[in-house]
């Protein structure tokens, strides 16, 4: 009944049937990668509409050196000049990892939306439009890093390590955020609302980044504490910035940091994935 | 329902399809066949089981129990195959909001493996047919529900898939558009696709579909053409209306000596009611009423409509049903 040709039928083109196609089941590695890049340039062009969604990744890093040097510098250093050095790594570790939170938050936003069945059935690697917003979102990192050190610089922090230094540092702590934005974005594809993952991911990150030597040196804190500031990652991730920016060393505490950026890929990954595909 | 599995033939073969969210057994036992190359309406009420239903066969939902297979290809083993072959248009329009119509078909078009070059070229292409190109550079949250959903359209037939989903494609939209959307779906199977669709209403699956499953509380209760299902019904019934409500009587006794029939009548409309099972008679009966002198004032033949269908199949009206499932109908929209 319905399949006789109207006149404007006979324009379109025919469909190879599915018999005649020649199909496989797996994603190649090139593919994957491919495929991430794709949906990282759709987080790019996201960013580009809507460009206040950078508000946290550029004023907080200025309210927050300002604030921290002036309210905590004489107190905790004697003057500002010898502050710098301790808090403007800390600021920069602590701002870019905050800004890894965003990152699971505005997935649960975006899984929200119905692009993301039409994402489920398309013929791609599953982790693809997972790793490409994450992938996208370095780009926010490298935003926030830049106006910390800038505003540094401003204040007057001349890093003895050097460009090479302050620029492997860098590098270093947008690593270490895309590593860490693999929790968040486990947290932000189990959990129901936007909000519950801002929730879950400050209460987790509040202690770590307070806890690790950010913003004030560790020795006056009660012994327990020492121990527990040792064991905790971010706190080997401050002190690589800062042994990079100062002295120019990439040392021990930077390969830990690495290390254990990995082990949480390792680990958070595929669990997002797999959790992702569960929702699917 | 017994049929012979024959890979190239059907497109859609689903066997015992089981889904449950929590208690509720969303979809309980479905079977399809959907044969290559035809329009397959799956009509039902809200909450249902249809978007749960193709769902599960887009490899979108894991199915609890049975399996289903597009053309040949299993869709949990090898979902990555299915997904080569198909093509969905969800219940809710499937694209990237903050993105222009352009840069979301460029996006697909470049996840579909297509190169730059021709990704930008199929863009305009779309758009092109589509009826879009004006309004490619806004964004979609200036859309119309109509454009939203051609552009949802537009964005599964980039892989020219042999198999395409839609998930009540005309749902919200006015008749115009509506119009507009059913025309696309007939040059779609011209071309050689074969097309899924559910919908609600009963003119649509009329309208397009070749075969049609009437779904009700996740079971298919019946199965078949338009004309079957309408058959199952019944005959149709002529229905007269007189000029002179006082010749109702004379009326009804010439039916049933001319017809053999009893007729049902209604006095306050002046309307009387009859089974035709066999319409070369009723021009005696016309005959019959002239020579008595008897004036009609309206003459109908009345078919059974697919509302009559889905009455009989499932006992219950399609207005009803829907504060009884509300709660799947949730279920369902949640996951849309």
């Amino acid at each position: 009944m319905t399949t006789t040709l109207s006149p404007k039928a006979t324009t379109a083109s025919p469909i190879t049937p599915g018999v005649q196609r020649t199909l496989k089941n797996r994603v190649s590695v090139p593919e994957t990668i491919s495929h991430t890049l794709t949906m990282a340039y759709r987080g790019l062009l996201k960013i580009r509409r809507t460009p206040e969604q950078l508000f946290d990744v550029t004023l907080q890093p200025i309210i927050f050196t300002v604030m921290f040097v002036y309210i905590f510098g004489g107190a905790i250093s004697g003057d500002i000049p010898s502050y710098l050095p301790i808090i403007i790594p800390g600021i920069l570790v602590q701002t870019v990892i905050t800004g890894s939170i965003v990152t699971g938050v505005q997935l649960r936003e975006d899984m929200d939306k119905g692009v993301f069945d039409r994402f489920r059935s398309l013929p791609i690697a599953r982790i693809a439009p997972l790793s490409g917003a994450l992938l996208a979102d370095t780009l926010r990192y490298a935003i926030a890093t830049t106006i910390t050190l800038g505003m540094g610089f401003l204040m007057g922090f001349r890093p003895e390590g050097g460009f090479g230094g302050v620029l492997v540092a860098a590098l270093l702590v947008i690593a270490c955020s895309w590593g860490l934005s693999w929790i968040f974005a486990f947290f932000g594809v189990i959990a129901r609302t936007a909000s519950s993952v801002q929730g879950i991911s400050m209460l987790v990150l509040f202690p770590l980044t307070f806890l690790s030597g950010a913003f004030a040196p560790t020795d006056t804190m009660p012994d327990w504490l020492q121990t527990v500031v040792a064991y905790n990652p971010v706190t080997h991730l401050v002190d690589a910035t800062r042994e990079l920016m100062n002295t120019g060393v990439f040392g021990a505490d930077a390969w830990l940091t690495l290390l254990g950026a990995a082990v949480i890929v390792a680990i958070f990954a595929p669990l997002t994935v797999k959790a992702y595909m569960r929702k699917a | 329902m017994t049929y012979t599995s024959l890979t190239s033939d059907w497109a859609v073969e689903a066997d015992g399809l089981v889904k449950t969210f929590g208690s509720n057994r969303a979809v309980d036992g479905v079977d399809l066949r959907v044969k290559t190359g035809t329009v397959y309406g799956v009509l039902g009420p809200n909450g249902a089981g249809k978007t749960t239903t193709i769902s599960m066969l887009a490899t979108l939902l894991r199915p609890d129990g049975g399996s289903a297979r597009i053309f040949g290809h299993d869709v949990q083993r090898e979902s990555q195959v299915v997904r080569q072959l198909i093509g969905v248009t969800g219940q809710y329009a499937s694209v990237d909001e903050t993105l222009s119509a352009t840069e979301n078909l460029y996006l697909f078009s470049r996840l579909h493996g297509l190169s730059g070059a021709d990704s930008r070229r199929k863009s305009v292409e779309l758009l092109e047919e589509f009826g879009l190109t004006d309004a490619a550079k806004r964004p979609l949250k200036n859309f119309s529900g109509g454009m939203r959903r051609r552009l949802d359209l537009a964005a599964s037939l980039i892989s020219q898939p042999p198999l395409i989903f839609l998930d009540e494609p005309t749902t919200g939209l006015d008749p115009r558009t509506r119009m507009q959307m059913w025309e696309t779906i007939r040059r779609l199977v011209s071309s050689g696709s074969t097309v899924l669709l559910t919908t609600q209403y009963l003119d649509e699956a009329d309208q397009l579909a070749d075969r049609i499953a009437v779904i009700d509380r996740g079971r298919v209760v019946a199965e078949g053409t338009a004309n079957e299902l309408k058959a199952s019904v019944g005959e149709s019934s002529l229905e007269l209306r007189l000029a002179n409500a006082a010749d109702l009587d004379d009326v009804r006794v010439a039916i049933e000596r001319v017809l053999g029939v009893a007729a049902s009548v209604s006095p306050e409309a002046g309307r009387i009611t009859a089974p035709m099972n066999n319409p070369d008679l009723v021009t005696e009966l016309l005959v019959t009423l002239r020579d008595e002198g008897i004036h009609l004032a309206e003459m109908s033949v009345q078919k059974p409509t697919l509302d009559e269908v889905f009455l009989t199949l499932t006992g219950h009206g399609v207005e009803s049903d829907d504060a009884a499932t509300g709660a799947s109908a949730e279920l369902e929209g949640s996951r849309a």
